[in-house]
């Protein structure tokens, strides 16, 4: 199969389910109880009955659901359109986007220090197989694995402001709201570092893992073994043969993980009150925003399956094996 | 029933080689531990979960600490945190089985039906698994379950938990059992069995099925310690049934009424800890079963050591 064969048909996947997650969220909430124009405009305003069947109108709710309300939410969705949210009364795309950078800032360092971390503890895991620092390391990865995130979180939170003093949620002090970046800075780093160490410790594992596994293969290969013969030293032979091809699948692990992530983000950003997508997420779930949970949903949703098309697609530039099987 | 007295001799096989396994025997530890407790819970604690503990002036005990009695201390509105531990089990422990076996009914089904009869059907059930593993399963639950509870059924929260779990995570086990059964199928004596003329029925009821239930029974082991964590994960973010609380709404109330802020440690440790017990138990026991069971492992470190990832991404 030829590689564009292959790009066209990741594409085309990746189209088909973003078009599934619409469907989902248009059906969902179609099949909730009582009147449309409710949850577009919220339950709790009162108008009267002409202004609401200008408003059925106006949304085209007096036309049937298929093909005419369908193809009408699909052109609002697809010009950014995402309504407004019941609690918040202001436009749901604007809501998401105030709060994506913070959840980037979370899941960004989570992810670069826990794949550092995992990276070398792995390449150590499986360059000294068999040893009390490979067993400890697959031990921690299992209980890590077995741990709810919020679980670690919760634990994390009372141990880390009990006693080392650390703030207790949110993303920056009270009295910093609103100031330049660069003068808060410490105190924004304060705050991140209980939810940041969190996210750490759940994905650390795992990349770990992959890691471990890898370098293992990836050291019975003939050409390490060419390397051993040509004299050169270990570090050499990790350095310089085996890290490059062992490094591959985190590169597919990274985006493949986005999906996990995302649930970690909503678990994390929820025990320490951050500020992001997550905690929006959870309080769009607890005060039943309708709109503002489905956007959010398509948002993540998105976003994740975005990834995992440029996660292959990457893979298949930089491993030219893929292409041919 | 010759097909049968076989599969009774590999389990007793089985047994033989599990019981010098110590991770496994650790892993069914503590999971069958976990289940007594549940199934002993009225006769583990003079308490019922909802009573209130009051003092010599009858007024309630908020926030005790653990002490010979109550042994696990109260929460904020002065019931026992031990005896909601062990009836939080039977919540936690229901959904989780339950949701559990409904992946392992659905996924073990089409997984046979798509590598049986292969065609059209196994390209559709693929694809469908592509889709699902892509779209990020915690959002997609919470808006599931939220919808679910806003059109006023009339099911229980814990019932929904169960079927939105169950119905969302059989992906994995399809796959596995497919590819199992397409390799099994190519067998000599399915083909023997086809050539004297035994219908699909037979084939698969005779011939494949008994093939593939050791695998079944490790990978639902394995689905298991997931279907747990995510029920305990939907009850904490108040998804669980507030009135038959399980650990993951117990993990909720003990956030949500600052636990953490009044130093009770014995409200939030207790839940997390069993948690941590079962789906550990589980992960155990249900990756030494599927090292035995599952031939396409033995041999090959890397898959062996990945077969964990596959299920953790969807925690």
């Amino acid at each position: 199969m030829s590689s564009s064969h292959y790009l066209l048909r990741k594409f085309a996947f990746a189209l088909l389910t973003i078009f599934i997650v619409i469907l989902i969220n248009f059906v969902l909430f179609r099949v909730l109880p009582g009147d449309p124009v409710r949850a577009v405009i919220g339950r709790n305003v009162k108008i009267s009955a002409e202004v609401q069947q200008s408003l059925r109108e106006q949304f085209g709710l007096d036309k049937p659901v298929f093909p005419d309300q369908f193809l009408m939410t699909m052109k609002q969705w697809a010009s950014g359109n995402l309504g407004v949210s019941w609690s918040l009364r202001r436009p749901v795309a604007e809501i998401l986007w105030s709060k994506l950078w913070n959840t980037i800032l979370l899941i960004g360092l989570g992810q670069i220090l826990s794949i550092v971390f995992g990276v070398v503890l792995g390449l150590l895991a499986g360059w000294k197989r068999k040893t009390a620092l490979d067993a400890a390391a697959l031990t921690f990865s299992l209980i890590a694995w077995a741990t709810p995130t919020f679980w670690l979180g919760i634990i994390l939170l009372a141990a880390g402001s009990t006693w080392l003093g650390l703030p207790t949620g949110g993303i920056l002090s009270p009295q910093n709201v609103g100031k330049p970046l660069h003068t808060v800075l410490p105190d924004l780093a304060a705050h991140l570092v209980l939810p940041t160490l969190t996210l750490t410790i759940l994905y650390l594992g795992e990349y770990m893992l992959i890691m471990r596994s890898s370098i293992v293969e990836t050291l019975s290969e003939d050409y390490i073994l060419t390397a051993k013969a040509k004299g050169l030293s270990q570090w050499q032979i990790l350095w310089r043969h085996a890290l490059k091809n062992a490094m591959l699948p985190i590169v597919t692990i990274i985006a493949l993980n986005l999906g996990f992530t995302v649930s970690g983000a909503i678990y994390i950003e929820t025990v320490f009150s951050y500020d992001g997508l997550g905690k929006l997420f959870q309080t769009a779930l607890t005060k039943q925003d309708y709109p503002l949970l489905q956007g959010a949903f398509l948002l993540l949703a998105v976003s994740v399956i975005l990834a995992n098309m440029l996660a292959d697609i990457l893979y298949t530039l930089l491993d030219p094996r893929v292409k041919s099987s | 029933m010759e097909t049968w007295q076989r599969l009774k001799r590999n389990l007793s096989e089985l047994w033989q080689s599990f019981r010098r396994n110590r991770m496994g025997l650790i892993g069914l530890g503590l999971v069958l531990s976990a289940l007594a407790v549940a199934i002993l819970a009225p006769w583990l604690t003079p308490y019922h979960p909802q009573q209130v503990i009051r003092d010599a002036n009858g007024r309630g005990l908020t926030f005790a600490p653990p002490s010979v009695h109550p042994p696990l201390g109260t929460d904020d509105g002065g019931h026992d945190v031990w005896a909601q531990l062990v009836y939080g089990a039977r919540s936690s422990l229901t959904v989780g089985f339950l949701a559990g076996f409904i992946a392992m009914f659905v996924g073990s089904f089409l997984g046979i039906l798509a590598g049986y009869f292969g065609g059209w059907l196994d390209n559709f059930l693929m694809r469908l698994t592509d889709v699902l593993l892509v779209i990020p399963d915690l959002p997609l639950m919470l808006v599931l379950v939220a919808t679910i509870r806003q059109m006023q059924l009339k099911i229980s929260p814990l019932t929904v938990l169960i079927l939105v779990i169950g119905l969302l995570y059989w992906t994995s086990t399809a796959r596995l059992v497919r590819s199992q059964v397409l390799s099994i199928k190519e067998r000599q004596f399915v083909a023997r069995a086809r050539a004297i003329g035994a219908g699909h029925a037979h084939i698969i009821r005779r011939h494949i099925l008994p093939q593939v239930l050791p695998l079944i029974v490790a990978n639902t082991v394995l689905i298991l310690s997931t279907a747990i964590l995510i029920e305990s994960g939907l009850a904490f973010l108040g998804l669980g049934d507030p009135t038959k609380p399980s650990w993951g709404t117990m993990l909720n109330f003990a956030f949500d009424r600052n636990a953490i802020s009044n130093g009770a440690w014995w409200f939030y440790l207790p839940p997390g800890l069993a948690i941590v017990w079962v789906s550990l138990g589980c992960v155990l026991l249900g990756n030494v079963l599927e090292e035995m069971l599952n031939p396409r492992l033995s041999g090959h470190h890397l898959e062996g050591e990945a077969r964990i990832l596959k299920h953790g991404e969807r925690k």
